[in-house]
C-alpha cells in the first residue's frame, strides 16, 4: 500500500515535469478555465438580478452549492485524466502494457496523466465557495469544517467513479461515451443549484441512482443551517458523504468486471 | 515438470458486423451479430526452462494471441495452461513479475523522459530491490552499449536505440521467461545483428527462456534450435529447425531491379518466377549455382540497377508444410 | 469556386458518417435542455415581476439552443491543429487555392454536418413533447431561416480565428480555449440573452456573437418582429464581413511569420 502510494507520487512527479516543459501555455490554459467557469458563475448573476430568487433560495445559499461542487467536480477532473483518455489506451492497444506488468491497473491508469490545467476550475469554486461562506457568515466550528472536507473528499468520489464508469464502458465500445458527460458535467451543473428546485424525477436520479445529493445537497444544508424544503431530517447530512466513498468502491467492481470481459475478449 | 504447459488450447473471437446506416447503428446496440474466429484452435506445446524457441507464421496465424494467454493478459475459451506453476490469467500480478516482453513495434519506455528515467520508474513499478537494479542496469548497459544515449528522450532515439532500450526495460527485473515479438523488424542490419547476438547471450549466460515470434527467417536461423509453425490457429511443426528445412528446400530468391522495364533474364540456373515493373524475381538453388557466381553472371549479362537475395518467404514455407503433410 | 465547394460537399459528407456520436449528442442534448428548462422553471415559478421574455419564449429558445448546439465552435479543427503544431501548414500553400477560403469551407461543413444529425431529432422530439412553439408566423419562420444561415457563417469565421490562432503557438492556446467560453455566454445558449442585466445589454447587442443563436431564435418566436429583419440581419452581415476581413488578415500575418521562421 505505502509501495503504491509512492509511486502514485512518481507518476505525478513525472507528468507534472511533462507538463511543465509547456510552462506558458499551461498557465494559458488554467487562466482560460478560469475565466470561462467566472463567466459561467456571471450567467448566474445575472438570473438573479433578474428574478431576486429561486424557490426561496438567495444568490448566495446557491453560491455554496456551486463553489463546493465545482472544487470537487474539478479536483476529481485534474486526477481522472487517466481513465477520461482511456478509450484512447484500449484502441491503441496500450492497455495491454498495463496489464503486463505487477501492478493494479487503477493505479498506473490514475497516475498516467495528472490533469493540472483544471485547477483553473478548483480555484473558481473555491474562490466562491470562501465569498459564500463569508456573506453567509457560517459559524465555522471544527465539526463542520471536518464535514466541508468529508464532502469535497467524497464529491471527488463521486466524480472519480463516473469517469472510472466512463472508461469501463469502453471495454464495450468506444463510441457514444459522450453520453457519460451528461453525468459527470450533468451532474455538477445539477448540483450547482439545490436539488429541491428540480422536478421529482430528477431529483431521484441524482440521490438514488447517482448519488451526488449525498456529497452536495444535504451536507451543504447542515453547513448553512437550513432545514431541506424536502424534509430529510438534519443529520443526514452529517453522514451523507459516505455514499460517496461507497459509490467510488461499487465503481471499481464494475471496473474489474471490464478488465475481466477485456481480457476474454482482448478487443 | 516443464516450465510451460499448454494444453489443448481453444480461443474465439466474435467479431461483430457491422450494419450500415442509422438503423443499423440503432440495431447494434441491441443485438449485434457475430462472426466467431477461431483464433487457436487446440493447440498444445510444452518449453523446458533454458529453451529459445521460434514462434512462426503469417500474421493472424495465433502468434500473439498464444503469447497473450501466457503472459495472463487474455484467458482462452478452453484448454489448460500453466506458466511456471501458474494459471497466468487468475496470477496476473504474479506471473507478469517474472516475464519480460518486447513488442517490436511498440515501445514501454516513457516517450517524453530520458532512457534511464523510464528505467528508474520501471524499478519503482517492479519492485527491484537497490542491488539488482544497479547490478542488472550496469550489466545490460554495457553489453548494448547505451551509455551514450541515456539521457535521451526517447522520442529522440533512432529505431535501432529505442529497441536496444526496450530490451533492457524488459530484463531489468531479471525475468526468468522473455516473450520477444518482432524484436528485430524494421531494424538496420547493424542492430539486427547487435539485438541477435544480445537475444543469444541472454539466453546463453543467464539461462533465460526466450520466446521469439518472428517474421524474419534469418532471426530463427540464427537463434532458434526449436520452432512452432502456427498457422490458422493450429500448430503445423514443432521440433528442430532442420526438419524443416525439408520443407523450405534450399531455394533461394534473387530480386533483381533493372534499368529498363519488362526485360527478359535468362539465365540456364535461375528460373523468373514474378515480375513487376523493373523488379524481377528469381529462384535459384545455391548447391547448383554459388551465389556469388550468379549474381556475377548476371551483372555481366543484364543492365541492372540493384539486386538482393532472400529467403523464401514464410507464406511459402507453410505451404510447402501442407504439401509435406498431405503427402504423409 | 466549384474547388471549395467540392471541399465542402466532401468534409460535409465524411463528417455525416460519425451517426452513433449524434445519437449520443442527441440523448446529451436533451438532457441539457430538461436540465436548463427545469432551472427556468423554477425561476419563474420564484418571481412575479415581469420578465424581458415569457417563460413559454424560454422553453422555445432553451430547445432550439440545444438542436443547433453543434453551430457553435467549441474546439479548433483536429486536423488543421495537427498540420499546423507539425509545421505541415506549407504544404497547404502549394494548393492552387487561397488558404483561407480553403478552411472556411472546412468549416461551414464542421458546422453543418454535426448541426444536421443533430438538429431534426432534436426539434421533432421537443416539439412533440417538450413545448417547442413552432414559429410565430411565416414572416418570422423566414426570418429565421435567412438568420440561421448567416449564423452559420458568422460562426465558421469566428471558429476559423482560432483555428489561425493556434500558429502562434502560446497566444492560440489562450484564444482557443477563451473565444469558444465567450462565444458560448455571449451567443445566448447558457441565458437567453434579453435575461442578463439592461445595463449590459447595449454591449450585447453590439457584439457579434448574438448573432449565432439569439438572432435567430428570437425572429422566430417573433421576441424580433419581423420588420426589423434587415437591421438584424444587417448586423450580422457587418460582422461576417468584419470577422471575415480580420481573419485573413492573421491568416497573412501567420504565413508571414511561418515562412520567416522557416516553418
Amino acid at each position: 500500500m505505502l509501495n503504491s502510494i509512492k509511486l502514485y507520487f512518481r507518476f505525478l512527479e513525472i507528468s507534472l515535469r511533462g507538463q511543465m516543459q509547456y510552462r506558458a501555455s499551461f498557465i494559458m490554459q488554467i487562466i482560460g478555465q478560469f475565466f470561462m467557469t467566472f463567466i459561467e458563475f456571471v450567467a448566474i448573476w445575472s438570473l438573479f438580478q433578474r428574478f431576486g430568487s429561486i424557490k426561496g433560495w438567495t444568490l448566495v445559499e446557491v453560491a455554496f452549492f456551486y463553489g463546493l461542487v465545482n472544487v470537487s467536480f474539478a479536483l476529481s477532473e485534474v486526477l481522472s485524466r487517466g481513465f477520461d483518455t482511456f478509450a484512447g489506451m484500449v484502441k491503441s492497444g496500450d492497455f495491454d502494457r498495463l496489464l503486463l506488468r505487477p501492478r493494479s491497473t487503477v493505479l498506473q491508469i490514475a497516475g498516467k496523466e495528472f490533469h493540472m490545467r483544471r485547477f483553473g476550475r478548483v480555484l473558481q469554486g473555491a474562490i466562491i465557495l470562501v465569498w459564500a461562506s463569508i456573506v453567509l457568515n457560517i459559524n465555522w466550528t471544527v465539526d463542520k469544517i471536518i464535514l466541508v472536507l468529508f464532502s469535497i473528499l467524497a464529491g471527488i468520489c463521486i466524480f472519480f467513479g463516473l469517469i472510472v464508469l466512463q472508461a469501463t464502458l469502453s471495454f464495450w465500445t468506444i463510441e457514444s461515451l459522450e453520453i457519460m458527460n451528461t453525468l459527470t458535467y450533468g451532474g455538477a451543473e445539477t448540483s450547482h443549484y439545490p436539488l429541491n428546485i428540480y422536478r421529482k424525477w430528477f431529483r431521484r436520479f441524482f440521490t438514488y441512482i447517482i448519488p451526488i445529493a449525498f456529497v452536495n445537497y444535504f451536507p451543504v444544508l447542515v453547513i448553512i443551517g437550513k432545514p431541506d424544503p424536502l424534509g430529510t431530517p438534519s443529520w443526514l447530512g452529517w453522514i451523507s458523504p459516505i455514499v460517496g466513498f461507497v459509490f467510488l468502491v461499487v465503481t471499481f467492481r464494475i471496473w474489474n468486471i471490464g478488465v475481466r470481459h477485456y481480457k476474454s475478449t482482448g478487443s | 515438470m516443464s516450465y510451460i504447459i499448454v494444453e489443448n488450447l481453444v480461443k474465439h473471437f466474435r467479431i461483430a458486423k457491422r450494419k450500415p446506416g442509422l438503423l443499423g447503428a440503432f440495431k447494434g446496440v441491441v443485438h449485434r451479430k457475430f462472426k466467431i474466429i477461431k483464433a487457436l484452435d487446440e493447440i498444445s506445446f510444452s518449453i523446458e526452462p533454458g529453451e529459445l524457441v521460434g514462434f512462426i507464421g503469417p500474421n493472424g496465424a495465433g502468434k500473439s494471441t498464444t503469447v497473450k494467454i501466457l503472459a495472463g493478459i487474455l484467458i482462452p475459451n478452453s484448454g489448460r495452461c500453466v506458466v511456471m506453476g501458474r494459471i497466468p490469467w487468475k496470477e496476473r500480478v504474479a506471473n507478469v513479475r517474472n516475464i519480460g516482453v518486447v513488442f517490436g513495434q511498440r515501445t514501454q519506455l516513457w516517450w517524453d523522459l530520458p532512457v534511464i528515467e523510464s528505467f528508474e520508474l520501471l524499478k519503482e513499478i517492479y519492485r527491484i530491490p537497490n542491488t539488482v537494479y544497479k547490478n542488472n542496469t550496469e550489466e545490460l548497459i554495457t553489453l548494448l552499449n547505451l551509455m551514450e544515449i541515456l539521457n535521451t528522450p526517447v522520442r529522440q532515439l533512432s529505431l535501432g536505440q529505442r529497441m536496444r532500450c526496450d530490451l533492457v526495460a524488459s530484463l531489468l527485473h531479471s525475468p526468468s521467461l522473455l516473450f520477444l515479438d518482432e524484436p528485430t523488424i524494421g531494424l538496420d542490419a547493424v542492430s539486427k545483428l547487435a539485438v541477435r547476438d544480445f537475444i543469444e547471450r541472454m539466453n546463453k549466460e543467464q539461462g533465460t527462456t526466450i520466446i521469439l515470434a518472428t517474421h524474419d527467417m534469418d532471426d530463427i536461423e540464427t537463434l532458434c534450435k526449436r520452432i512452432i509453425l502456427i498457422n490458422h490457429g493450429k500448430i503445423l511443426h514443432d521440433g528442430p529447425l532442420e526438419k524443416l528445412r525439408v520443407a523450405m528446400s534450399d531455394e533461394r530468391q534473387l530480386i533483381v531491379d533493372m534499368i529498363m522495364e519488362n526485360y527478359e533474364i535468362d539465365d540456364p540456373d535461375a528460373k523468373v518466377v514474378r515480375r513487376n515493373g523493373h523488379r524481377v524475381y528469381l529462384r535459384f538453388n545455391p548447391n547448383k549455382v554459388s551465389t556469388a557466381e550468379l549474381i556475377k553472371r548476371i551483372t555481366e549479362r543484364h543492365p541492372i540497377r540493384d539486386l538482393f537475395v532472400e529467403n523464401p518467404p514464410i507464406e511459402e514455407i507453410i505451404a510447402k508444410v501442407y504439401l509435406e503433410q498431405d503427402k504423409l | 469556386m466549384i474547388a471549395y465547394w467540392t471541399v465542402i460537399s466532401a468534409r460535409y459528407r465524411m463528417l455525416l458518417q460519425y451517426r452513433a456520436a449524434a445519437i449520443a449528442g442527441v440523448v446529451t442534448q436533451l438532457f441539457w435542455g430538461f436540465l436548463r428548462v427545469m432551472i427556468f422553471d423554477a425561476f419563474y415559478r420564484s418571481s412575479t415581476i415581469t420578465q424581458p421574455m415569457s417563460f413559454e419564449n424560454v422553453i422555445t429558445y432553451v430547445w432550439l439552443g440545444q438542436a443547433l448546439l453543434a453551430l457553435i465552435p467549441l474546439r479548433p479543427d483536429y486536423e488543421i491543429r495537427n498540420m499546423i503544431l507539425k509545421g505541415n501548414v506549407a504544404y497547404e500553400l502549394i494548393r492552387p487555392l487561397n488558404l483561407y477560403w480553403l478552411w472556411f469551407s472546412r468549416e461551414l461543413a464542421n458546422r453543418t454536418a454535426p448541426t444536421t444529425l443533430r438538429s431534426i431529432p432534436i426539434f421533432i422530439l421537443s416539439m412533440l413533447f417538450f413545448d417547442l412553439q413552432p414559429p410565430t408566423s411565416l414572416l418570422s419562420a423566414f426570418g429565421f431561416i435567412i438568420s440561421i444561415i448567416l449564423a452559420i457563417f458568422l460562426s465558421s469565421s469566428i471558429s476559423i480565428i482560432v483555428n489561425i490562432s493556434l500558429m502562434w503557438t502560446i497566444s492560440g492556446e489562450g484564444v482557443s480555449q477563451i473565444l469558444p467560453a465567450i462565444v458560448w455566454i455571449f451567443s445566448g445558449i447558457i441565458i437567453p440573452l434579453p435575461l442578463f442585466p439592461d445595463c449590459v445589454q447595449p454591449i450585447l447587442n453590439f457584439l457579434p456573437f448574438r448573432g449565432i443563436m439569439d438572432t435567430p431564435f428570437r425572429l422566430y418566436m417573433g421576441h424580433i418582429p419581423p420588420d426589423q429583419l434587415l437591421n438584424v440581419v444587417g448586423h450580422q452581415l457587418i460582422w461576417i464581413v468584419i470577422l471575415i476581413a480580420f481573419g485573413r488578415w492573421i491568416l497573412n500575418r501567420g504565413l508571414k511569420r511561418l515562412v520567416i521562421q522557416g516553418g
